[in-house]
């Protein structure tokens, strides 16, 4: 890949431009999401006169983040995006500030004004490193083009290590034409970023005795140990069944431990399952792997677990002790982490108490029996829960990889739709982006051609990028988007009943396209279901389709997402449905809570 | 107890390169940390190392973060709380200017020699006065000059260095 015909012969030859498109060949870079613009031209020129990588137009710098960040987290590469300067790079800004919150590894390439003109309000000129300072895990201003290879390479080694993340590199346009000698990724060792992966024995051994002697423990474990690789998930799941301890998921956890793990309570946080949240609040060790005690979890502090002894294992340091203290922190590496676990569990012949574990079990099942995901079927109606059951039901065997927008419809489909292995469920977790989910299905598409990639969206959400739709259909790509269409932004709706008294303050969407027609208009294929019994065929069309899909399933307006602890409200304090929302009014201190 | 605001002084060692500094302000100012002084300048030129002390307030928890955070900045290579890790040594300059004439010009004098301030520049009615000590020290000399005719002052924040054999 690194010897195309086209090359350069030697590397004393190279421009800038094709300096950074052999760095990322030399990085296994195959696929490049960007727009190009005045500032990037001579890498696109460069681009058109070799065949190091393959690049994707999008149609919106967000969405090149977006579908980057589907790419990276559907294979554990690194995902790569070229932007223009000024306006591409700002329209990059909530694509990386998104991977920065979910710890996504992005090499972003942004272009820049030449290096004379730097800072003069030049056309197109933004302070990119700038603004991006504080959205980027790092970012570089390649100022001398002896360091371009040096620093294309060192962004490679910051994204990927330790824990995840979006790096920049601004390139101004003259360093790209001009000559630049070339170092292979071979020859770079970063000078003071290792972080650290494997962790300290004497908190091995510790957190074994604290493990074997727990009376009432649970797992709760996270997008860490989805980034460890899919080693770890198996770890985890081994390790969860040699204790027979119970098991929850954050949202971003989702599919480490399979749906199907009699252990696995269902995810846990503002709307898990009731089990998982009363067994969070009752437990007296919770086992944090990979989790970083987001606010959507541990809801009011104060009241978090309040009996509870916490173990917590996180490569980052700076997560540890952040909202909520612990009593015996781990800084490594989520794969090595359990595997330390394990082997010291055997090295030990640890034992678990089978006694209380048994106790602690019988309780877990009466909050099961609660059943929190039930709702009101309807003969008449389309409920959203229904209809991601069926799209569960009728997909599960192909092993989709699922992208969300956010909203209800997100937190729906994280109940409602199982996931059996890590890396196939992507969604906006830390920022809660609208507008995700298209490209990031997009970016799961093109790293599987093959597979069923669907998007699971809001008719709100999926308008702030639907400009992608022309992008699936440049690339033939059959991604799936399945709107979940209730004319309201959902969730917004659902706060306002709940917490604001009923004014539903511009969350009704008064027009909308016809998402059907829509699709027709940019080249895919457009299907309705507006009754319950029209949903299985829908889906069924839809997977059978070999071209981008939007189905509009038209459903209840009204319906609200339950299980909920209400903003501010501890875990035992679960809304469990309509009948519970009009008893418990939200506090004041909640209130002001997001 | 765990509430108990305390005051650290911190040692970084960082890369001195463009934009290193802003990376430090806005980690402090995007996560609501306070700063009471910050001094940078570079202290190894041969491996372009420049050495930040940071004196910064908070309880224990939001200290600890501010250190887990500083250390994971990519530049970053090393951050030292002082103030935890044994006894050390911090000094502040100060340039302090004051103006006043007949007893009060006298009695300028007089304190500034008790404090071991020197007289950087002169007049016939103003004096700028050097001084070099701890914070507090510092302070006590400003205050005393407040009704002898202080008008301006100018410090350079703390720089700290570990007591003993052993550096950063």
């Amino acid at each position: 890949m690194t010897t195309a015909t086209q090359a350069p012969a030697t590397a004393a030859e190279m421009t800038g431009a094709e300096v950074i498109l052999k760095a990322l060949a030399d990085q296994g870079v195959e696929v490049v999401f960007g727009y190009p613009g005045g500032a990037v031209l001579p890498i696109y020129d460069a681009m058109f006169k070799s065949n190091y990588v393959r690049h994707i137009l999008v149609r919106h710098e967000q969405a090149a983040v977006h579908a980057a960040e589907g790419y990276a987290r559907s294979t554990g590469k690194v995902g790569v995006v070229l932007v223009t300067s000024g306006p591409g790079a700002t329209n990059a800004v909530t694509g990386l500030t998104d991977a920065l919150m979910d710890s996504v590894p992005i090499v972003c390439l942004t272009g820049q004004v030449p290096t004379h003109l730097i800072g003069n309000d030049a056309f197109q000129e933004a302070d990119t490193t700038g603004i991006t300072r504080p959205c980027t895990k790092h970012n570089y201003l390649v100022k001398d083009a002896d360091t371009l290879a040096r620093t294309i390479h060192e962004a490679f080694h910051v994204a990927k290590a330790g824990r995840p993340g979006p790096v920049v590199v601004d390139l101004p346009k003259d360093i790209q034409l001009a000559k630049a000698p070339y170092v292979g990724p071979e020859a770079i060792e970063h000078r003071t970023y290792r972080p650290k992966r494997t962790p300290d024995a004497a908190a091995i051994e510790k957190a074994v005795e604290l493990i074997s002697k727990a009376k009432r423990p649970l797992f709760y474990c996270g997008g860490g140990v989805v980034n460890s690789g899919p080693r770890a998930s198996e770890l985890l799941t081994e390790f969860v069944r040699m204790t027979g301890y119970p098991v929850t998921l954050t949202l971003m956890g989702l599919g480490t431990v399979p749906a199907s793990e009699p252990l696995f309570l269902g995810m846990v946080g503002m709307h898990g399952t009731y089990e998982s949240n009363m067994a969070m609040h009752d437990c007296d060790l919770m086992i944090n792997v990979g989790a970083r005690f987001d606010d959507r979890v541990t809801g009011k502090l104060a009241a978090f677990a309040p009996n509870s002894k916490k173990i917590h294992v996180d490569i980052d340091p700076s997560s540890i002790n952040k909202n909520v203290r612990v009593d015996l922190p781990i800084v490594g590496d989520a794969g090595e982490v359990l595997a330390a676990l394990i082997a010291q569990w055997k090295k030990k012949k640890a034992k678990v108490d089978g006694a209380a574990l048994a106790k602690w079990w019988d309780q877990i099942e009466k909050w099961q029996a609660r059943d929190c995901l039930r709702y009101k079927a309807s003969k008449t109606i389309i409920k959203p829960q229904y209809a991601l059951q069926r799209l569960h039901a009728l997909t599960k065997n192909l092993d989709p990889y699922i992208t969300t927008e956010v909203g209800q419809h997100q937190m729906w489909a994280a109940q409602f739709l199982k996931f059996e292995r890590p890396m196939h469920w992507m969604t906006s977790g830390g920022l809660g982006t609208m507008g995700y989910g298209l490209p990031a299905a997009i970016g799961a598409q093109i790293a599987h051609p093959d597979r069923l990639c669907i998007d699971v969206a809001g008719e709100a959400s999926i308008l702030m990028n639907i400009q992608e739709m022309s992008t699936a259909v440049q690339y033939r790509l059959p991604v799936k988007v399945f709107i979940l269409n209730n004319q309201w932004m959902g969730m917004v709706r659902q706060w306002q009943e709940l917490i604001h008294g009923g004014r539903y303050s511009e969350s009704y969407t008064e027009a909308l396209p016809d998402f059907v027609k829509l699709a027709d208009a940019f080249g895919g294929v457009g299907f309705r279901a507006a009754k319950p019994s029209e949903v299985d065929d829908v889906i069924k069309e839809m997977i059978k389709v070999k071209r981008p899909v939007i189905v509009d399933c038209c459903v209840d307006q009204k319906e609200n997402c339950f299980p909920m602890i209400p903003s501010g409200a501890a875990h035992n304090e679960m809304l469990l449905g309509p009948e519970d929302q009009a008893q418990k009014p939200t506090s004041e201190e909640g209130m002001v809570l997001v | 107890m765990a509430d108990k605001i305390e005051t650290h002084t911190l040692s970084v060692l960082v890369d001195n390169e463009p934009g290193v500094l802003a990376r430090v302000i806005g980690l402090f100012s995007g996560r609501g940390y306070n700063i009471e002084s910050l001094v940078v300048a570079e202290v190894d030129a041969s491996r372009h190392l420049s050495r930040i002390t940071l004196v910064t307030s908070g309880t224990p928890m939001v200290i600890e973060q501010i250190k887990a955070q500083l250390d994971r900045l990519v530049p970053v290579h090393t951050v030292r709380d002082l103030t935890t890790e044994g006894a050390h040594v911090a000094r502040e300059m100060a340039l302090i200017k004051v103006v006043g004439t007949g007893d009060k010009r006298v009695e300028s004098l007089r304190i500034a020699d008790i404090f071991r301030a020197r007289a950087v520049d002169s007049t016939i009615e103003s004096f700028v006065f050097e001084m070099t000590g701890s914070p507090e020290k510092i302070d006590a000399f400003v205050n005393l000059m407040r009704p002898l005719g202080l008008v301006d002052v100018s410090r350079t924040g703390v720089v700290a260095i570990s007591r003993g054999a052993k550096g950063i």
